[in-house]
C-alpha cells in the first residue's frame, strides 16, 4: 500500500466517526470535552456554529452520530452524544455575546427565503452577518417549520424552539409570517438577488383507495396535519380508541400525542416487523412505555364504517420473507383478517414534496417524480437564482440534514451573489495541534472509562400524560452528564506518526490495548489487512500506513478500534507518535474570507 | 502519565486452546522508560505463553533486582511471581523447582544481576541443570543507576556520557556453553519473529535453558558508539538459523534447502525446526558452537538464534532421582513411614 496521505483533510476527519457521520459535521468530541469542563456556554457555541439548533437537536435529533460512535465497536452502546448536547443547551450562560452582533453593514443584496424551517433559518444565519437583506416567508404564525408543527411539545418545549429561532431572526431578518407564497414567479419578479426554497415535505401520504376512506373521513386524519393542528391548538382532543397507521417517528409522535389528548386505547399498526420499523428505537421504547400497543405485520385492508361513523379498521396479517439478497417481502399468513376497533385513525405513513406554487415555465426543471432538479453539492436548481435545501431538495430526511443543506446553500448563494463559480467551493477549515504538555502528559483526558451508557431520567408518566406540554425527558443532571462525557474516546485527538523518528523498538505495538499497530512487510491492501496482529476486517475503517522504515518494514495502524488512549505516544521514546487534536469545520458562508477591494491606482 | 492500561481489547482478539485471549497473559502497564527493549521481551513472553496455551497458574516468574527484574510485573499477571534479592534469583528458583517440579519457571535477570552480583549463582545453576528458562535482558549498562558500564559492555563501547569502556566483556552465552548449559540461545529484543519461537523451545527444554537477549537501554545506552544500541545491533546481527518451534509431530516440509534444514527433538517429542544460515555450525555440537561464537566475535558480529541444545543430560530432578510426584504434593501418609516402620528402623541401629 502507498503511504497514507494524512494531509488530505478527509483522512483524519473520517477517524472522528461521529463528526464524519453528522451531516453538518459538528465537532462532537470537542464540545463533549467542554461539557466535561462545565464550559456549557462554549460547548453550546461549538454546536451553534455548526448545527444552529443545539437545544432542539439535543432533544430531537435523529442522531446519525450515535450508531457511528467508536464505542459501539469497542463496547456496545454509543456515547449519549445527543443528550449531552442538550446538557450544553440547558446549562448555557449568555450565549448571545458570542453570536454575530448586528446591525451588519449592508452589502446591497436581497435574498428571499421561502419556508421558515431549519434549512431556511440556517441560510439566514449564515448570510445575515455578510450584510444580505433577508426576507423570510412562512405560512405559519412563527418560524421553525416542521420543528414547530410536527414535533410535539412534550419532546420539544416551545420556549427552547422560540429561543433558538429568535437567535436567528434577531440578526435582522425581515419576516413575513402568515404569508403563503403562491407563486415563485412573483417572488423572482420581486428583484431578489437569489431565492432559497426550504418548504419541506409538507404533504402527508394518504390511503385514498382504501375502502371506507371517504365515508369515514370525518374521523380519519393525516398525521402531520393533525400534529400541526395540535401544535397550533386547533385540535384539542381525540376519541378514546385510536389507531395510528405507520411505523416512523411521525407515527410515534401521533400515538403519544393521542395519549395526551384523551386517547385511552391507542394502537400503532404497522406493516413491517417491529424491529424493522423506521422509528428510532428510543421513540418506540417511549411509546411502549406510555401503554401504546404496537401491532406489527398488519397491512390495512379497509376502514370500517357503520351508520356513517368510523368503527374501526380491517387488517390482513402478513409475515416477512427474505430472499437471498435480504430483500423483504410481506406475504399473507392465510390467517383470518383482523378487525381493530377505533373511533379515530391517524395516517402517518410518510410525507411527500409538493410544489404547486412553482410555475413550470420559469427555467426551473423538475424530474419525472415531480422533484426539482437540484445539484447535490451546490443546491442550485436549473434556474441559477433559485436554491433548494432541507426536505424540499431531495425528499424527507431530518433536521440536521436540513441544517447541513442550509450551510451549503448559503455558501452557494454567497458565491453566486459575488459573481463567482458556485462549484469552486472553499475547502474546510482544519487544524492539527499537538496535545503534549510534558513527558507522558496530554492536555486531554486520555484515560478510557469503562462505564456503560447512562440513562436519561424521565418525568413520571402520570404527570406527562396529563399535560401535552410537559417535557418527558428531564435531561442529564450535571454529575451524570460528566460521567457520560468520560465515555467519549476523544477520537479527534489523532495518533500522528512521523516515520523518520521511529527506531522500531516495537513499544507502541506491544502496549496498544486494542492491537491496532503492526510493524510488518508492506503488501497490497487486502493482504496487508489480513497480516496484521488482528486482521482488519472492518473495511469501512482505513489503515494508516507509514513510509518504509529503516528495516524495510512499514508501520500499519488499523483505525477501527483505536481507543485514542495515547499509550502508543506515551511509550514512544522518540515522539514518533504524537497525539494531535484535529479540528474540522465545514466552511460556512459567514466564515468565508471576502476578498479585499482592489486599491485603485 | 497513564498508570493503567484501558480494559478494552480488540473484540476479535484470537483465542488459544484454553479459550484465553492474550489479555489473560498480560501484566500491568510498564513503568520502564518508553521504548525499553525489556518491554518487547515481556511482550514476546506474553505471546509465547499465549500461543502455547500455557495455563497461567502453572507458571512462576522469579527475578532479582534491576530494570529487567521489574519486568515480571509487566507480563503474566495471572501467574506466580517472586522478586528476590539481587543476584539470588537462581537460589529461589532452585528452591521453588525442588518443591514443585510441575511448574514452568521463568527466571528473569539482567546483565548486572547475572554477570556481576549474581555471577556465582548463575554458574552454579547452570552446573546443576535446573529445569527453567533463564532470560538475561542484556543492555550492557546499569540503567537503574544512570547507565554505568556493566560487565557485559563490550570493550570500546562508548557510553552516553562519552567514556569508552576499557574492560573486556563477559560473554554470557559462551560462558554458559563452557559451563555445560544444555540450551543456549541469543536474540534481540527488536526481533520477535526470532525471539518468540526461542522462548517456546526454551519452555519445552527439560533442563537449563539460557536466553541472552540484547535489549537496548533507550535512555542510557542507545547512543552512537554503543554496541548495544538498536542501530548497532541491527547492523551487526547475524542469525545462526531461522527457526520454528513445532509443538506436535509435523509432516516433513520440503521447502527448506537440503542439508541446511535440521530438526532437534526435545524430551517431550516436540521439535525445533531449524533452517541453518551459518556454516560449520551444528547446534548439537558444543565445539562447533564455541567456534561459531569466537568467529562471530572476531568479525564484530552478534550471533543470534539457537546456539546449542543438548537433550541427553539429566536435569536436576533427574540427577537427584526425585519421585515423580512434586514434593509439595506428598502427603503425610507418603512422607511419614509410621510407628511400625520407625521401630524397625530404630531396631536396625541397635
Amino acid at each position: 500500500m502507498k503511504p497514507t496521505n494524512t494531509k488530505d483533510p478527509e483522512y483524519y476527519h473520517k477517524v472522528v466517526d461521529c463528526q464524519y457521520a453528522c451531516p453538518a459535521h459538528t465537532p462532537v468530541p470537542e464540545y463533549i470535552r467542554l461539557i466535561a469542563a462545565e464550559k456549557f456556554t462554549e460547548a453550546y457555541m461549538v454546536n451553534w456554529e455548526s448545527n444552529v439548533f443545539p437545544g432542539v437537536l439535543g432533544r430531537t435529533c435523529d442522531r446519525p452520530c450515535e450508531p457511528a460512535c467508536r464505542r459501539v465497536r469497542v463496547e456496545e452502546e454509543p456515547v449519549a452524544i445527543c443528550r449531552l448536547k442538550r446538557v450544553a443547551a440547558d446549562n448555557k450562560g449568555d450565549v448571545r455575546q458570542y453570536m454575530p452582533q448586528g446591525p451588519f453593514p449592508s452589502n446591497g443584496k436581497r435574498i428571499a427565503l421561502i419556508g421558515g424551517g431549519p434549512a431556511s433559518l440556517t441560510v439566514a444565519r449564515d448570510l445575515a452577518p455578510l450584510g444580505y437583506e433577508i426576507h423570510l416567508f412562512d405560512e405559519q404564525i412563527a418560524g421553525g417549520g416542521m420543528m414547530r408543527s410536527q414535533i410535539p411539545s412534550f419532546r420539544l418545549p416551545e420556549e427552547v424552539l422560540n429561543e433558538e429561532v429568535n437567535f436567528i431572526l434577531d440578526l435582522g431578518i425581515h419576516t413575513q409570517f402568515l404569508t403563503y407564497v403562491k407563486s415563485l414567479k412573483e417572488v423572482l419578479e420581486g428583484g431578489y438577488d437569489a431565492v432559497f426554497v426550504g418548504t419541506g415535505a409538507p404533504r402527508g401520504r394518504d390511503l385514498p383507495k382504501l375502502p371506507g376512506r371517504k365515508e369515514g373521513d370525518k374521523n380519519i386524519h393525516i398525521g402531520i396535519e393533525w400534529l400541526a393542528g395540535v401544535a397550533f391548538e386547533h385540535t384539542k382532543s381525540i376519541a378514546q380508541k385510536v389507531i395510528v397507521l405507520g411505523g416512523g417517528n411521525t407515527a410515534m409522535d401521533c400515538c403519544r400525542t393521542s395519549r395526551r389528548l384523551g386517547g385511552k386505547e391507542v394502537k400503532v399498526v404497522v406493516r413491517s416487523p417491529f424491529e424493522e420499523m423506521k422509528a428510532s428505537p428510543w421513540e418506540k421504547e417511549d411509546a411502549l412505555h406510555e401503554d401504546i400497543k404496537i401491532i406489527d405485520n398488519h397491512v390495512p385492508l379497509s376502514f370500517e364504517v357503520k351508520d356513517g361513523k368510523l368503527i374501526g379498521m380491517k387488517f390482513q396479517k402478513v409475515k416477512p420473507v427474505y430472499d437471498e439478497n435480504g430483500k423483504r417481502q410481506l406475504l399473507p399468513t392465510e390467517e383470518d383478517d383482523v378487525f381493530i376497533e377505533a373511533d379515530e385513525v391517524l395516517i402517518a405513513i410518510g410525507q411527500e414534496n409538493s410544489f404547486p406554487w412553482i410555475e413550470r415555465h420559469i427555467g426551473l426543471e423538475f424530474d419525472q417524480w415531480g422533484m426539482p432538479i437540484v445539484d447535490e453539492t451546490t443546491f442550485q436548481s436549473t434556474n441559477p437564482k433559485v436554491f433548494f435545501g432541507g426536505d424540499s431538495a431531495f425528499g424527507p430526511k431530518n433536521v440536521i440534514t436540513a441544517v447541513a443543506h442550509g450551510h451549503h446553500a448559503a455558501v452557494s448563494i454567497h458565491l453566486f451573489c459575488e459573481g463567482l463559480d458556485v462549484h469552486d467551493r472553499p475547502s474546510p477549515y482544519t487544524n492539527l495541534v499537538s496535545q503534549k504538555m510534558g513527558i507522558h502528559e496530554w492536555s486531554y483526558d486520555s484515560s478510557v472509562a469503562i462505564d456503560q451508557r447512562y440513562i436519561v431520567p424521565q418525568a413520571k408518566k402520570s404527570q406527562t400524560l396529563k399535560d401535552r406540554k410537559k417535557e418527558v425527558e428531564l435531561g442529564f443532571d450535571i454529575a451524570t452528564a460528566y460521567k457520560e462525557t468520560q465515555r467519549c474516546l476523544n477520537c479527534d485527538v489523532q495518533t500522528v506518526f512521523t516515520e523518520d523518528r521511529c527506531i522500531e523498538c516495537d513499544a507502541c505495538m506491544d502496549v496498544c490495548p486494542t492491537s491496532c499497530i503492526t510493524f510488518t512487510v508492506n503488501e497490497e491492501e487486502t493482504a496487508l489487512r489480513q497480516n496484521l496482529l488482528v486482521p482488519a476486517e472492518n473495511l469501512t475503517q482505513d489503515l494508516l500506513v507509514s513510509k518504509e522504515l529503516k528495516t524495510g518494514r512499514v508501520m500499519v495502524k488499523d483505525e477501527d478500534v483505536c481507543l485514542h488512549c495515547g499509550l502508543c505516544a506515551e511509550r514512544c521514546p522518540t515522539s514518533a507518535w504524537d497525539m494531535q487534536k484535529f479540528l474540522y469545520s465545514t466552511t460556512k458562508a459567514n466564515q468565508m474570507i471576502t476578498p479585499l477591494p482592489l486599491i485603485e491606482k | 502519565m497513564s498508570y493503567l492500561k484501558p480494559l478494552f481489547r480488540h473484540p476479535k482478539l484470537p483465542k488459544n486452546k484454553l479459550g484465553y485471549t492474550q489479555k489473560e497473559y498480560e501484566g500491568s502497564l510498564s513503568t520502564l522508560c518508553a521504548g525499553c527493549g525489556h518491554d518487547s521481551i515481556s511482550a514476546a513472553i506474553v505471546q509465547a505463553c499465549f500461543e502455547m496455551s500455557v495455563e497461567p497458574h502453572k507458571v512462576a516468574k522469579i527475578s532479582g533486582i534491576g530494570c529487567s527484574s521489574k519486568t515480571p510485573t509487566y507480563f503474566l499477571g495471572n501467574s506466580h511471581g517472586f522478586n528476590s534479592v539481587h543476584g539470588r534469583m537462581p537460589s529461589v528458583a532452585t528452591g521453588a523447582s525442588m518443591a514443585n517440579k510441575d511448574m514452568v519457571y521463568f527466571g528473569v535477570s539482567g546483565d548486572g544481576d547475572s554477570a556481576s552480583i549474581g555471577m556465582g549463582q548463575f554458574v552454579h545453576v547452570i552446573r546443576r541443570n535446573l529445569n527453567m528458562v533463564y532470560i538475561v535482558m542484556n543492555n550492557g549498562c546499569y540503567g537503574l543507576t544512570k547507565g554505568q558500564d556493566s560487565a557485559t559492555a563490550d570493550q570500546g563501547s562508548r557510553s552516553k556520557a562519552g567514556s569508552v569502556n576499557p574492560f573486556q566483556a563477559i560473554d554470557l552465552a559462551s560462558l554458559a556453553i563452557e559451563l555445560g548449559a544444555t540450551f543456549v540461545a541469543q536474540s534481540f529484543s527488536g526481533d520477535k519473529q526470532q525471539l518468540v519461537p526461542l522462548i517456546k523451545a526454551a519452555m519445552h527444554h527439560k533442563g537449563f535453558a539460557f536466553l541472552n537477549v540484547i535489549s537496548p537501554c533507550v535512555t542510557f545506552n542507545n547512543n552512537p558508539g554503543s554496541t548495544k544500541s538498536y542501530d548497532y545491533v541491527r547492523e551487526h546481527i547475524e542469525a545462526t538459523s531461522t527457526l520454528d518451534f513445532v509443538p506436535e509431530m509435523p509432516e516433513i516440509k520440503t521447502n527448506y534447502e537440503k542439508g541446511k534444514s535440521t530438526r532437534v527433538a526435545m524430551h517431550d517429542g516436540t521439535l525445533i525446526q531449524l533452517n541453518k544460515l551459518a556454516t560449520d555450525w551444528n547446534p548439537e555440537d558444543r565445539v562447533s558452537v564455541a567456534n561459531a561464537l569466537q568467529h562471530a566475535r572476531t568479525k564484530n558480529e552478534i550471533l543470534t538464534g539457537l546456539l546449542y541444545v543438548n537433550t541427553e543430560w539429566k536435569d536436576l530432578h533427574g540427577t537427584l532421582s526425585t519421585c515423580s510426584t512434586p514434593l509439595n504434593k506428598l502427603k503425610e501418609d507418603k512422607l511419614c513411614p509410621g510407628t511400625e516402620a520407625l521401630k524397625e528402623i530404630n531396631a536396625g541401629y541397635r
